[in-house]
């Protein structure tokens, strides 16, 4: 199953110039600076851009090929604006209905029920539009989206409206549609916040062109690609829950490289998480360092290395398949002898839990 | 002038005002809605054209209708080749040109109508699968509410005040073509003062009720913009 299109579409500031195959299942980002093309790109997916020449298909079905052009109205697809565009003339109820009830039973994907109870509306369901915050409304907005059955997700910054507190009330019900449901989610976003958090796969939009495109880790340990973030410059990992210490209240994360211990937390033994370590915090040792404080250490071989300004480095290291970034000193790196293939050590000194 | 008369005119100037508002409506809405959505180069000549009633002196177009439908005229003569009567002097001539005269007066406030609506909810609406014409009912006319309701008001109120192109086409026959507006200027002529203080009043009181209502209504149905 994947998703494939390619589009040319002409605007006055840039011309979006694509073609891509993406992954039909889980999260893909479509990222990079405003004014790139990704919400082109999401509208030309939908049906509201046109471009006489372009073409889309979404696993086995055409969308758009030659002649052939399916009205937005037909595709099976949900579409998450930027604002929240509810009804404003029909209460949350009739909003939700609207797409629910225009799609064939046997098409819907998600019972109201449930859209209601993953999205937590029960209590609003009767409430205006205008009653509702800019959070309730977004929430409000991706039911209705899930309830209209759709074979993709496109959400173009759902968030972006909203406050921080907004934002973090709407992640989690993001990250269970993530893995409640198999719908495959365009996510339109230039938060690497978001990024990291949701996405699996990403695409790198640039002045309308496609600047690359994989998974998210692979990406985002790129070096040409990380160098451009600088101090934010990261790696993701993904981990299971192995167990908790309890004489010294620690949880221990596994992943291919090794075993993270982090300060306890009550996650359940066994579930998956993804952790954030940022190239600053991670240093390298010829040896296995004893005498630290530093708990997570891991052994890694040099895979890449390129120049970060006058003074630092940037080094992707292989942790047993795992990418990991490491950010040091011009100098360090020549002492170290730091070269493609080197065994070393790397002690990770701070490390983020994705939630 | 006997006093049914007034009863008469009464009766034939709602007829004219209901008559004409519901046709405009009808065809209003989807002008309205073609003018407020279309990107066509030389929309402006359109919208100039229904405009016109606004400017002009309701004796013009009364005159270039009364050429069109009279006996002899283009239209007359067409009317009568399809089998049907000349209009002119009738109460169909009226419902023609009261049509046209109060056409802008219920196109305006629904194209402003629709235009407001704008673009973005009849996407979401087509993203959730509801068809063009399914949208505009859905959607569209739910949120142009106000300018129906203008509309409506507006162009029933605009018929009751007709005077010069009633003059010209209908002719003033009493129990069919005369309206209030002319029964009115005949009472004055006849120095009957008393008479057109009863229809002036009630007119007067009649439309300021009408226009109040749209305004307080409008007020409570402002829509609002997501």
């Amino acid at each position: 199953m994947s998703i494939e299109v390619r589009f040319r579409i002409a605007r006055r500031a840039f011309t979006l110039e694509v073609e891509a195959r993406l992954p039909a299942r889980g999260v893909t980002a479509l990222s990079g600076p405003s004014g790139c093309g990704k919400t082109t790109l999401l509208r030309a997916i939908a049906g509201l851009e046109r471009d006489p020449g372009g073409y889309c298909r979404v696993g086995e079905a055409v969308w758009q090929d030659g002649d052939r052009f399916v009205p937005t109205h037909r595709r099976p697809l949900g579409y998450v604006f930027q604002e929240p565009s509810l009804f404003p003339h029909l209460r949350v109820r009739e909003n939700l209905d609207y797409g629910y009830k225009r799609t064939p039973r046997g098409e819907r994907r998600v019972d109201f029920a449930e859209a209601v109870a993953l999205l937590g509306l029960e209590a609003l369901l009767e409430r205006h539009p205008q009653g509702l915050s800019g959070g309730e409304r977004q929430r409000v907005a991706i039911a209705r989206a899930l309830l209209a059955g759709p074979r993709l997700l496109l959400m173009d910054e759902p968030l972006a409206a909203l406050d921080r507190t907004s934002k973090r009330e709407i992640l989690p019900f993001l990250e269970r549609l993530h893995e409640a449901l198999a719908i495959p989610v365009l996510y339109v976003s230039h938060s690497p916040t978001e990024v990291a958090r949701l996405a699996d796969h990403l695409l790198l939009l640039e002045a309308g062109r496609i600047r690359a495109a994989g998974p998210v880790n692979a990406l985002l340990t790129r070096l040409d690609l990380a160098r451009e973030q600088g101090a934010a410059a990261e790696a993701l990992i993904e981990a299971r829950v192995g167990g908790h210490d309890t004489a010294y209240h620690l949880t221990w994360l596994d992943f291919p490289g090794g075993r993270f211990s982090i300060t306890r937390n009550d996650l359940a033994v066994g579930r998956r998480v993804r952790l954030r370590v940022l190239a600053r915090d991670v240093s390298l040792t010829l040896a296995r360092q004893t005498g630290t404080s530093i708990l997570n250490i891991f052994p890694a071989t040099v895979a890449d290395l390129t120049g970060d300004g006058p003074a630092r480095v940037l080094v992707r290291l292989d942790l047993a398949g795992s990418p990991l970034l490491a950010s040091i000193t011009r100098k360090s790196a020549a002492l170290l002898d730091i070269r493609p293939g080197r065994r070393v050590f790397a002690q990770v000194k701070a490390v983020a839990l994705v939630d | 002038m006997p006093p049914e008369a007034d009863l008469a005119a009464l009766r034939v100037t709602l007829a004219l005002a209901g008559l004409t508002t519901l046709i405009l409506l009808s065809l209003g809405t989807p002008l309205a809605w073609w003018l407020a959505r279309s990107r066509w180069r030389f929309k402006f000549l359109l919208e100039a054209l229904v405009a016109l009633p606004l400017v002009l002196p309701p004796t013009v177009l009364g005159f270039y209708l009364l050429i069109l439908l009279a006996p002899g005229g283009p239209l007359g003569r067409l009317l009568e080749a399809l089998g049907g009567a000349p209009l002119a002097f009738t109460f169909g001539g009226l419902v023609v040109g009261s049509v046209l005269y109060s056409l802008p007066f219920v196109v305006q406030p629904l194209q402003d109508a629709f235009a407001a609506v704008g673009e973005r909810p009849l996407e979401v609406a087509a993203t959730l699968g509801a068809s063009p014409l399914d949208r505009f009912f859905s959607v569209a006319v739910p949120l142009a509410r106000p300018g129906f309701l203008t509309g409506a008001v507006l162009g029933f109120a605009h018929t009751l005040g007709e005077f010069g192109v009633v003059l010209m086409i209908g002719g003033n026959i009493p129990g069919r073509t005369q309206v209030l507006s002319i029964a009115i200027y005949d009472h004055v002529e006849a120095l009957e003062y008393g008479r057109a203080h009863v229809l002036s009043a009630g007119l007067l009181g009649f439309a300021f009720l009408l226009l109040m209502a749209v305004y307080a209504l409008n007020r409570r149905h402002r829509p609002v913009r997501p």
